[in-house]
């Protein structure tokens, strides 16, 4: 069983014990634990059971790269799945749950899939479930169903909050283990600007458990010493529990901290991603030790040397009483000197190669611990914890030459270098044959803005493993200036590639042997892929599933692609590896959200009014990033009764609408008019200064993009209107074609949308209005239809333009910002005698379609020209040039057979719905009915009392008084008449009074 | 993520604070050009594996326009320069011959 | 004259850092050859500032004027004072190429003050604000949305930044500045 020490844990304290639960069952561990110590101390290896057998599993490793050990953690708000036990620290109340089981842990139904193995091969679901067809809804899909997922899924909103915050750096180190803190050092002496990040609560990561000695201290010590010296630096920042995840373009990296994990609730955020910006970063991320490919490999208790040694000397765990050590290399010699050292048995030293006969292997032997040379393991014994192993010949086929009681396989497969994110830029590898890694190569990093190098290698993340070259490698990494520290330490014999053991096994011992632990890949499943012919690494890793788990084969990969090269008879270099992608380990999606939550979410424009339609009960509509009031509900009215109140209001007596979103661009120079000949189909600088003219905008395609009012407001300044969508958009427009086209000329722009509240005041009494407001000659004949004065209205500054959306008498008036509140409470308040109320953006729109008129967006979908809009009068005829002429007198823009807008009236009264479709006769090539127009705006006239339509239809104009068919929902067919689009007021008398 | 400089104010922007705006030094044709010179102004765009003249806007900044010389496969920029102009400037030409020698405009 | 109001009304919020919205402020656009005599003397005979910069920022008085962009200043003071500097700006450049607008309405303006006020801003904006020079104008994203801002402190005495942004957004702004200075969320300690 595994246990706590009586003494040592360097990471502990043991003065501070802390209770947590565990599938309900309260267990104590101790402040400075990971959750993987803290369970191992309360004897609880089994934490959960594997993706698709359902097998039981332990822990295996200490850190980022545990396939296996993931719990759900917190409850409520809080819960989140899929936690490495390894990587999260242990406090006071947390709780934990295992996953993948039912209806227990220690008693899984799903199990039965593992008696099953030999009918779940590689690609069974690719297989099995194409065939016959109806079994996949009624039997395969909910067996899917109920079998799929890891974890479960939060029920509740996450209570946390989560931010994040740029940086800059000349250099960015990634890792502080040894290597990361003597590149740290060596850069922030020569006067560098370092962030140096850490994953873990700690500094010094593996040296301190390895028992390195460095410049003649304990890497403890050592450590300690070089922590200080950076703290100590203002050109160095420093942080715990921060992963570089990814390395991107340009020298970007994204580090992800993990800030409140282990003090929940704290008021702080929970995690932060940093979003750096960095000359260079050094990837000192170490290295992962490879697992080694025997059967029963997955059996809990079956764990990393190093592993092992981690639990021991950093947290005072032992996995268990009775060890045996397997090996292909001398490091793991490491875990037999600490595990008796501590006072544990030691089973035996297995090592696969032929002789061992190095330092490591003399100290081990010195302690009278057994080494046996050229043997493997043939076969784990156990189910749930391993009782023993099996031992055969190295060489062989798996014969047993004797069997070993123990309850820990302390296994080593030799090192990988982490190398994601020196790959996840383009950052090339190398094979290296003789220690037998992918490790960077140097010749091909990563490139930045200049072609420059934006990424380098430290210590065992270059595949320098021995203490002495990698503080070597990381001080050359971080410049070289200054001496690099110095380590002395056991000279190490090189490993021996072991791929599988014994290396004859057969294949009753290879589906035994598990390559990717989480997702139940095993040794036979890739020697299958390659014989059905996967010969690519990438295909075989999809048909496999082969690395696709939450661990991203940090652990499987290496095995695997050995396993597949032997298959294929090929060098591991001519497999290839997969794809390196960022998150090096999986981050919240709260991090990438950052402070984008509830009403941060996204910015909401607001107009001076907005309080006002707010405290009125507005019903909002989003319009861009505007909110508008879209009708303003009273007593018990129906968003459509209010509407109509709106409408019928509006035309008999006054309507106030909050315009403020409308764009107001203005344009000034002695190139102006010029300029808005350009950008407008119809002539602007010929408009007398006080007057106002609609214009239409098209881009150089011919299409229409925006259209407004212009007015004339001096000799060279116009002030354009836009739509409230249009404004930033047609702002940058101009701009676009003044700074890249013609910038000789004299114009400049400014956009003033926001300087502006702009009210319209519309309806029969509107004069009435202005008039007891007071101060302006508002009369027909000093303020006719499509003219503009300025002056004080009520005390206001003001500009009233005589335009209207609605064919009422209208008056729009803008004045500063800061007054509109008041202005609009003014117009309010002094209306009420006229019986004025405001109405929202529905009315506006039914009001504008009940004389026709176009609205963008509606009418217009990026592929409407004006002419198809019957806006031929808006175009002039004798400009030599505009955007979008030359595109308009394109062949199919000039087709006579287009869609073109009409009116649309229901035989029966009914509103058509949006977008419906007109049908023709017959089909297309894809056997579809033909379609011969569509409706774009529709509403129901409170005034007509009855549907009202506009739509685009294929010679439409020429069509009046046709009926046209419109299948709406079940099977119903609307028909509608083909009517002229204006179905009020046609001769326009009602806003010319 | 890039980043770019702006030649207007000098600020090294990252693309978020930039808005793109596709190929540079386009010849605009218009009323009295042929459909073909009118269709390879609107619709041809080249797409190299390599050296690129590209428009962007310091949207988040300056809002000026200003174009770009970068490579499409590594990422390089060879370096920044005002819209006001139809061909790329010598010394951008120059800069991208040092990294890129044999590198023919037109290419 | 009636009521005036800014944006948010003065709103605060005292978080690791105090975060409020500055009330109505003058402000002028001023678009033009930022090298011609005659519109740096218009400058400087209107604000008493000489000619900034490319990104700098010169006081003078009630008034500072901002370097926007090549042919654009944001000239900053008291709001009553805007209407009649734009008179005496556009009467001073009669004839050339130039406009002068108010724009003290379209904008919301913040401070952001306290000895950690950089690391408010640090978790919004995408600038090095080491290297950000004491006189120097960034414009830049403030989240979602654009802004401009500038280290105040010499002009108030407190470690404080100046921000500009859209008036329409001035919730926003202020929405996310409230949230990155909330207690506890410190980027850095000490
Ligand atoms: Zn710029």
């Amino acid at each position: 069983m595994s246990a706590r020490l009586s003494r040592g844990g360097r990471l502990i304290d043991r003065r501070a014990p802390v209770t947590f639960r565990f599938d309900g069952k309260p267990m104590t561990g101790f402040a400075g634990d990971t959750l993987a110590a803290s369970l191992l101390a309360n004897d609880q290896m089994l934490v959960g059971r594997s993706f698709k057998y359902h097998r039981p599993r332990g822990i295996v490793a200490s850190g980022a790269e545990e396939p296996n050990a993931l719990v759900g953690l917190g409850q409520g708000p809080r819960f989140e799945p899929n936690q490495r036990v390894t990587t999260t620290e242990t406090f006071e109340g947390l709780t934990a749950i295992s996953q993948n089981h039912w209806p227990s842990l220690e008693y899984d139904i799903g199990a039965v899939n593992g008696y099953l193995a030999r009918f779940l091969p590689a690609g069974f679901y690719y297989k099995m479930f194409l065939w016959p067809r109806p079994f996949w809804k009624h039997v395969y899909e909910p067996f899917i169903r109920q079998s799929a997922g890891l974890g479960k899924v939060p029920q509740d909103a996450d209570a946390d909050r989560y931010e994040q915050a740029y940086a800059f750096a000349d250099l960015v180190v990634a890792g502080g283990g040894i290597a990361g803190l003597t590149a740290a050092l060596t850069a922030a002496r020569a006067g560098k600007r370092v962030i140096l990040l850490e994953q873990t609560a700690h500094w010094g990561g593996r040296a301190p458990v390895d028992g390195d000695v460095i410049d003649g201290m304990a890497a403890d010590l050592w450590v300690k010493n070089a922590v200080q010296a950076l703290e100590g630096m203002a050109n160095v920042t420093m942080r715990l529990r921060t992963m570089v995840s990814g390395l991107y373009d340009h020298g970007y990296a994204l580090a992800y901290e993990r800030v409140a994990d282990h003090t929940p609730g704290d008021g702080r955020p929970r995690h932060r991603l940093w979003r750096i910006r960095a000359g260079k970063v050094i990837t000192a991320t170490g290295a992962i030790e490879r697992p080694l490919s025997f059967a029963g490999n997955d059996i809990p208790g079956v764990m990393l040397a190093a592993a092992v040694r981690d639990f021991v000397v950093n947290w005072a765990v032992s996995p268990g009483d009775r060890t045996v050590v397997v090996t292909n290399n001398d490091d793991a010699y490491r875990t037999a000197l600490v595990l008796a050292d501590a006072g544990l048995v030691v089973a035996a030293v297995i090592d696969a190669r032929p002789s061992a006969t190095g330092d490591l292997p003399a100290q081990v032997r010195a302690r009278g611990i057994r080494v046996l040379e050229g043997r493997g393991i043939a076969k784990v014994k156990g189910a749930k914890r391993v009782t023993g192993v099996a031992i055969c010949a190295q060489e062989g086929e798996g014969a047993v030459l004797e069997e070993i009681a123990c309850d820990v396989v302390a296994m080593s497969g030799g090192w990988s270098p982490v190398v994601h994110l020196w790959s996840h830029c383009g950052g090339k590898l190398v094979w290296d044959a003789e220690a037998s890694m992918f490790r960077p190569d140097a010749a091909r990093p990563p490139t930045g803005d200049a072609g420059q190098p934006i990424a380098a290698t430290a210590g065992a993340a270059s595949g320098a493993l021995q203490t002495a070259a990698v503080l070597a490698d990381a001080h050359a990494a971080a410049g070289g200036e200054g001496l690099a520290p110095q380590a002395t330490g056991p000279a190490e014999a090189a490993m021996l590639p072991v791929w599988i053991m014994p290396q004859g096994a057969g294949n009753a011992l290879k589906s035994k042997m598990w390559l990717d632990y989480q997702n139940d890949v095993k040794v036979s499943d890739v020697q299958l892929a390659a014989r059905e012919g996967y010969e690519s690494v990438e295909h075989t890793k999809r048909y496999t599933t082969l690395g696709m788990a939450t661990d991203q084969g940090k652990l499987s990969n290496i095995n695997g692609l050995a396993v597949l090269s032997n298959a294929l008879h090929q060098e591991i270099p001519a497999t290839g590896t997969t794809t390196f992608r960022p998150p090096y380990t999986p981050i919240s999606l709260g991090s990438i959200g950052g402070e984008a939550r509830g009403e941060i979410f996204q910015p909401l424009r607001q107009t001076p009014m907005h309080g006002w339609h707010e405290a009125q009960g507005a019903y909002w509509e989003p319009v861009g990033q505007w909110r508008r009031p879209y009708c303003y509900k009273r007593g018990g009215e129906t968003a459509h009764e209010a509407v109509n109140r709106e409408v019928i209001n509006t035309r008999s007596n006054i309507g106030l609408l909050d315009a403020s979103t409308l764009g107001k661009i203005l344009v000034k120079g002695a190139d102006a008019g010029r300029f808005l000949d350009m950008l407008y189909t119809g002539v602007m600088s010929t408009l007398p200064v006080g007057k106002c003219r609609y214009g239409l905008m098209c881009n150089d395609n011919g299409f229409l993009i925006d259209d407004g009012v212009v007015v004339r407001l001096s000799e060279d300044s116009w002030l354009c209107h836009t739509t409230t969508g249009g404004a930033d958009r047609i702002h940058a427009h101009m701009e676009d074609w003044l700074q890249c086209e013609w910038w000789d000329w004299k114009v400049h722009t400014a956009n003033l949308t926001e300087q502006y509240a702009q009210v319209a005041i519309v309806g029969p009494k509107a004069r009435m209005l202005l008039e007891k407001l007071g101060g302006m000659d508002v009369s027909r004949e000093a303020l006719p239809f499509m003219t503009y004065a300025e002056g004080t209205l009520g005390g206001f500054r003001a500009r009233v333009f005589r335009i209207s959306f609605s064919g009422e008498l209208s008056y729009e008036v803008a004045v500063p910002a800061s007054e509109g509140l008041a202005f609009w409470e003014a117009c309010v308040a002094e209306g009420a005698e006229f019986g004025a109320m405001p109405y929202g953006t529905e009315a506006l729109h039914v009001l504008r379609a009940e004389k026709g008129f176009i609205m963008i967006g509606d009418e217009t979908d990026g592929t409407v020209i004006p002419q198809d809009l019957g806006l031929g009068w808006a175009i002039s005829k004798k400009k030599p040039d505009y955007l979008g002429k030359r595109a308009q007198e394109r062949s199919h823009m000039a087709d006579p057979n287009r869609w073109k807008l009409v009116g649309l009236e229901t035989l029966d009264g009914s509103v058509l719905p949006d977008g419906a479709l007109a049908v023709a006769e017959g089909v297309n090539a894809n056997g579809q009915r033909r379609t011969q127009g569509r409706v774009t705006s529709t509403y129901h006239s409170p005034v007509l009392k009855k549907g009202i339509a506009m739509g685009l239809v294929l010679n439409g104009p020429g069509r009046m008084g046709e009926v046209l068919d419109f299948p709406v929902d079940d099977g119903k067919v609307v028909q509608a008449r083909i009517v002229d689009q204006v179905f009020y007021d046609k001769d326009g008398e009602k806003q010319n009074v | 993520m890039l980043t770019l400089t702006c030649p207007h104010c000098g600020i090294r922007a990252e693309e978020t604070e930039l808005s793109p705006g596709g190929e540079a030094h386009l010849k605009r044709y218009g009323p009295g050009d042929s459909d073909e010179q009118f269709e390879a102004y609107m619709f041809a765009r080249k797409n190299p594996k390599g050296v690129h003249f590209e428009r962007w806007r310091h949207a988040y900044g300056c809002g000026k326009w200003f174009l770009a010389a970068r490579c499409t496969a590594t990422l390089e920029v060879f370096g920044t320069y005002p819209a006001q102009t139809s061909a790329p400037p010598e010394h951008i030409i120059a800069a991208i011959r040092a990294r890129r020698p044999g590198w023919e405009a037109g290419q | 004259m009636s009521e005036q109001i800014s944006a948010l009304v003065g709103r605060s919020y005292s978080g690791f850092s105090t975060v409020a919205e500055a009330g109505l402020v003058g402000m002028v656009t001023l678009r033009g050859d930022l090298g011609s005599a005659e519109l740096v003397a218009a400058v400087l005979a209107a604000t008493g500032c000489a000619m900034p910069g490319q990104r700098r920022r010169v006081v003078a008085g009630d008034w500072s004027v901002c370097w926007m962009s090549p042919d654009e200043l944001l000239l900053v003071g008291p709001y009553a004072s805007a209407p009649g500097l734009v008179d005496q700006l556009t009467a001073a450049l009669e004839g050339q190429h130039a406009l002068a607008v108010d724009v003290s309405d379209a904008r919301a303006s913040f401070s952001v003050t306290g000895p950690k006020a950089a690391e408010v801003l640090m978790k919004l904006c995408p600038v090095d604000f080491a290297a950000l020079a004491e006189d120097e104008v960034r414009r830049t994203r403030l989240g979602q949305i654009a802004a401009a801002l500038w280290k105040s402190g010499r002009d108030s005495g407190r470690e404080e930044y100046s921000l500009v942004c859209f008036r329409s957004v001035a919730s926003y702004a202020f929405g996310v500045l409230e949230n990155a200075a909330r207690p506890g969320s410190e980027l850095f300690a000490g």
